[in-house]
């Protein structure tokens, strides 16, 4: 019973780090309707920054990941000012073969800056090793990262739902030529969102490394998982990804627990029969 | 893809151009002038035809794959798996691959009639990384990493026998990817490719004209695969070796690359855009692996931006205009 719990903790920690990502690429997708293949790269991109301040400039953890969220989200907005916008009307061929050229060049351009190695990355104390809530044992750092999450959501709920901005987001998803008839910048949403987006996916690449793993494939590795987030949670909302990732983070944790010989069988065999039924994802968007 | 090039709604004649002709006379060329390069240019036709099989489903129906190299790393695998346990007999292996593979592909259509752009993407990423994720685990049938080897691959029609310097294999390669380009060639010309291309340009609208949308998505799916499972068989049965990255994420989108790099839509794009790459690849890669990549990516990002159509609807955009003030100068 303790192991069944155990495997659902792990599983809602691995979860909530795969909504962290993949959030942005919901929004991108629902707002832009832009499919973007290399959101992996943002991520990517953030861990990268963290390992470096840690390892070669000894910042302590907590303070590199604010600096991953910001590196990701300046990369994302020059991105998006310069190439992203100008395909938000092509064809999904286009933009899926664009994105998968700017995977492709973040993988080599990563590799020859960093070599092609798993980064190590150093904890600090009080975030390794195990602690005691309620007569189970669970791991501290999976317990923060799961308080990250959660607090990064309710603001990321806040943001949307009661401020200005958030109005002018839901605004645009809904309609853009409306919203831009009502004087809403809809351009400068795009690119704040955009940015937004892969600023959390930096910060999801820099507190992932522990539970993902940092080396140079990394956006080709977890762009299925990303992917997969938002097609099954629904673009274009942030409650649908969260349902999705937290059951897919669940489903691969326990599928690699208890049937390892199957692998990642188990996610890719639940993608296919969650997308056939539910083509618009979990929770589609009221139209 | 878009902008929507101008297409010809009346049926193409079906006659062969001499610029055609002489385009299947270069592997001929080849095969005397540049004896050094058999292995090499057997490779480019393989590949070509894999582009071409992709070319079915993407340029002419509008289907986007991000997993079509299951079905070629299927073919590879039947080929394989039979040649090793006894069936050494090439041809009729390939009709075996072709249809394992064309079943699968029935199958998987199903699937892809139902979902939108996104949901196939995503639909036949998954069915790829599934049957990678398979081929790996299944180590005791496919060797997994570490390939599937000890291939005894028979004498070719019980005469020729596959050489060292790759004669055999180069005529062989040739010979069917010839064949089967006749008949696509056919097939993509016929009131039923034509179909396929009103689906890619209006898939709403076909059914108002009595077209049954999903039954020939189904169709062409399936012709698709079986091809790309010659093609996967043909590279099983010439390099007698069949690696798991045949069925890995990497070929799917090295294959999309080479296709738009080429030109979606004409058959032909897939032939130039296997050649381009495959000597690029085979000069840069040997320089450094890694930089290959980065070139790989810039690239994609510039045809996207700046050259949409790829090589050949590049040349046709700079040839329109001369073949126009040809036509109009030769009616009277």
């Amino acid at each position: 019973m303790g192991n069944l719990i155990g495997v659902l903790f792990d599983g809602v920690a691995y979860g909530s780090l795969l909504f962290l990502i993949s959030v942005g690429l919901s929004v991108t997708m629902g707002l832009m309707n832009f499919v973007n293949l290399a959101h992996g790269a943002f991520a990517m991109l953030g861990g990268f920054v963290c390992v470096t301040l840690l390892s070669r400039l000894g910042w302590p953890f907590l303070m590199t990941l604010p600096l991953a969220f910001l590196a990701s989200a300046a990369a994302g907005f020059v991105l998006e000012r310069t190439l992203y916008r100008r395909l938000y009307k092509a064809s999904h061929l286009d933009q899926v073969l664009f994105s998968i050229g700017l995977t492709f060049m973040s993988v080599a351009g990563a590799t020859y800056l960093f070599g092609p190695s798993q980064q190590p990355v150093q904890l600090p104390d009080w975030l390794r090793g195990q602690v005691n809530i309620a007569g189970l044992d669970v791991g501290s750092y999976r317990l923060f990262l799961i308080g990250v999450v959660v607090a990064v959501t309710l603001a990321l709920g806040w943001l949307i739902e009661r401020t200005r901005f958030g109005a002018q987001i839901r605004a645009s998803v809904d309609n853009q030529q409306a919203a831009a008839g009502l004087g809403i910048n809809v351009s400068r949403v795009f690119s704040l969102t955009f940015a937004l987006g892969s600023g959390l996916a930096g910060l999801g690449g820099g507190l992932g490394i522990d539970l993902l793993g940092l080396d140079p494939t990394f956006p080709i590795k977890y762009m299925v998982y990303f992917l997969l987030v938002v097609a099954v949670g629904g673009a274009g909302t942030i409650r649908g990804p969260l349902l999705a990732a937290i059951v897919l983070g669940i489903f691969d944790v326990a599928g690699k627990y208890y049937v390892p010989e199957v692998g990642a069988f188990v996610i890719y065999g639940l993608m296919v029969i969650l997308l056939l039924l539910f083509p618009n994802g979990l929770i589609g968007r009221r139209s | 893809m878009s902008p929507a090039p101008v297409v010809s709604h009346s049926l193409a004649d079906g006659r062969w151009k001499p610029l055609e002709i002489l385009f299947w006379l270069l592997p001929v060329a080849a095969f005397f002038l540049a004896p050094g390069y058999l292995v090499l240019v057997s490779q480019i036709m393989i590949v070509g035809l894999f582009a071409m099989s992709l070319d079915l489903i993407l340029g002419y129906a509008g289907i986007v794959s991000l997993g079509h190299a299951a079905f070629f790393g299927l073919g590879a695998y039947t080929a394989g798996l039979l040649a090793v346990h006894g069936w050494g007999e090439p041809i009729s292996g390939l009709f075996v691959a072709a249809a394992v593979a064309a079943l699968a592909g029935y199958l998987v259509s199903f699937l892809i009639v139902r979902g939108q752009d996104l949901t196939r993407l995503m639909v036949t990423l998954g069915i790829g990384l599934m049957l990678f994720e398979a081929a790996n685990k299944a180590a005791f049938i496919t060797g997994g990493v570490d390939g599937l080897s000890g291939m005894m691959v028979g004498k070719l029609l019980g005469v020729f026998e596959f050489d060292l310097a790759g004669q055999t294999a180069f005529i062989y390669s040739y010979v069917v990817l010839f064949l089967l380009f006749v008949v696509l060639r056919r097939l993509v010309n016929s009131p039923f490719g034509l179909s396929l291309k009103g689906i890619r340009e209006g898939g709403r609208r076909m059914p108002a004209i009595g077209a049954d949308v999903s039954k020939r998505l189904t169709a062409i799916f399936t012709v698709g695969a079986a091809v790309a499972g010659v093609a996967g068989a043909l590279l099983a049965q010439t390099t007698q070796f069949v690696g798991l990255d045949s069925l890995g994420f990497a070929r799917s989108a090295e294959l999309l690359i080479i296709l738009v790099l080429g030109g979606t839509g004409r058959l032909y794009g897939a032939l130039v855009g296997a050649i381009v790459f495959m000597l690029a690849q085979d000069y840069i890669a040997g320089l450094n692996p890694a930089y290959w990549q980065f070139w790989i990516g810039l690239l994609l990002i510039v045809i996207v931006l700046f050259a949409r159509g790829g090589i050949l609807g590049g040349l046709e955009r700079l040839a329109g205009p001369l073949l126009k003030k040809n036509r109009n100068g030769g009616k009277p």
